[in-house]
């Protein structure tokens, strides 16, 4: 009897360990950690080019995270990118006027979109649209331009 | 004659798999739930399970030290040696943790089960329990099954934190990186969704893998001391074979 409780003691213990350590691996060494919640509200923006935005990317307003982005599609009526974002609902006195862009982080990083607030009285509410947005800058077509600008004032000149 | 050999041959694969799957058929439709099963499933986590976690947790953490080392060796020559973690996290997640614990598993308790029950198997225990109609399937086979798929994620999960920890003791005690950024690019780049279940579910898959193998060879041996032996080889080439090509097949539906 007294072995036979001291075997149902430790593979209760490794139970237990086996448990915290799953969830100390979900909780501290992923993403999990960080995640907004669920009291959330999402608003919505066109932009024209997202480079290799992906859905989960980070919503940042001067470089803290506010949100993450929901979903992307494709407006079938402007042909631009509409992007879904949710920003956590304790960071909810944005402006109406808050403009919106795809940045890098870092030379390779990933992208992000960053929030830059305005100075509008009223804030952005649930289902709301950025107006202001600035597309991703894909290095391709700066090169193309650069290219194409010298070639065109060696032209000229 | 010699045509019909080599036709069994080829054919005699696809029988023994045939045979596994009719061994689990068998041993879930014998599933009563209750607490004779609870209590002989718990006590056999602890014989495959909780007697595991040592070698799991020592393994374990010289793995994630290796890992540490290895990426911040190769990540210097190009000075990113701040996506450590990143590697280490990831390769660990997605597959060292799930790989290695299974094939770890299947050397300390696969083998360990097949001998227990191709001992039993032996010494005539199993015929007399058939004689008593007591269905041996269900009353020694399906507890150690059950047994070794609760166990196989709970000691991936054990492997992977200790994985963590050695490395983080490694990167950052012995080699200087900033705790800031190596917890900060770990929790940025590993996904719950992807990186940290898609773990889980892999080490499930290899769980119940190698425990069907081991309880199977196990009932199936010859009742000799040289066909336990036969069976306990069997058990840890077969189920390393198998949690390898399932590493990759299950990588390849989630890619």
């Amino acid at each position: 009897m007294r072995a036979n409780y001291n075997v149902e003691l430790a593979s209760g213990l490794f139970l237990l360990l086996g448990i915290a350590a799953l969830v100390w691996l979900a909780t501290s060494a992923t993403n999990l950690g960080n995640a907004i919640g669920n009291d959330v509200y999402r608003i919505t923006g066109l932009f024209t080019n997202i480079g290799d935005l992906k859905p989960r990317a980070p919503v940042k307003v001067g470089g803290v995270t506010v949100g993450e982005v929901e979903d992307i599609k494709l407006d079938m009526q402007t042909f631009e990118a509409h992007v879904t974002m949710k920003i956590a609902r304790r960071y909810s006195e944005l402006p109406n006027d808050t403009s919106a862009a795809i940045l890098t982080s870092g030379v390779l990083g990933d992208r992000y979109i960053g929030l830059e607030p305005g100075g509008s009285p009223d804030v952005l509410q649930e289902g709301d649209e950025i107006l202001i947005t600035q597309s991703a800058i894909v290095i391709e077509q700066l090169v193309g331009k650069y290219l194409f600008n010298t070639s065109g004032q060696g032209d000229e000149g | 004659m010699n045509a019909s050999h080599f036709l069994s041959r080829l054919t005699d694969p696809i029988a023994a798999i045939g045979r596994c799957g009719q061994f689990l058929l068998r041993m879930i439709a014998g599933i009563r739930p209750g607490n004779r099963l609870a209590i002989s499933s718990l006590q056999q986590t602890y014989l495959v399970g909780a007697r595991s976690l040592v070698i799991i947790m020592i393994c374990g953490f010289f793995v994630g030290m290796v890992l540490a080392l290895q990426s911040v060796n190769a990540l210097q020559s190009f000075g990113a040696e701040d996506q450590a973690s990143l590697l280490v996290g990831k390769s660990l997640f997605r597959e060292l943790g799930p790989v290695l614990t299974a094939l770890l598993f299947a050397g300390r308790a696969g083998t360990a089960v097949t001998a227990e029950i191709g001992l039993m198997r032996a010494t005539s225990q199993i015929d007399a329990m058939e004689l008593m109609a007591i269905d041996p399937v269900h009353r020694i086979a399906l507890p150690r099954f059950l047994a070794g798929l609760i166990s196989m994620p709970l000691l991936a999960g054990m492997f992977n934190a200790m994985a963590i920890l050695g490395s983080v003791v490694f990167a950052i005690g012995v080699i200087g990186l900033d705790p800031g950024i190596f917890w900060g690019k770990l929790q940025n780049s590993i996904t719950f969704q992807e990186d940290f279940l898609q773990g889980v579910l892999k080490s499930v898959v290899f769980g119940s893998l190698v425990s069907l193998v081991a309880v199977y060879y196990g009932y199936t041996s010859k009742p000799t001391g040289a066909g336990v032996g036969t069976a306990t080889t069997n058990t840890i080439v077969v189920s390393s074979v198998l949690v390898l090509i399932f590493d990759f097949i299950l990588t390849s539906f989630f890619a």
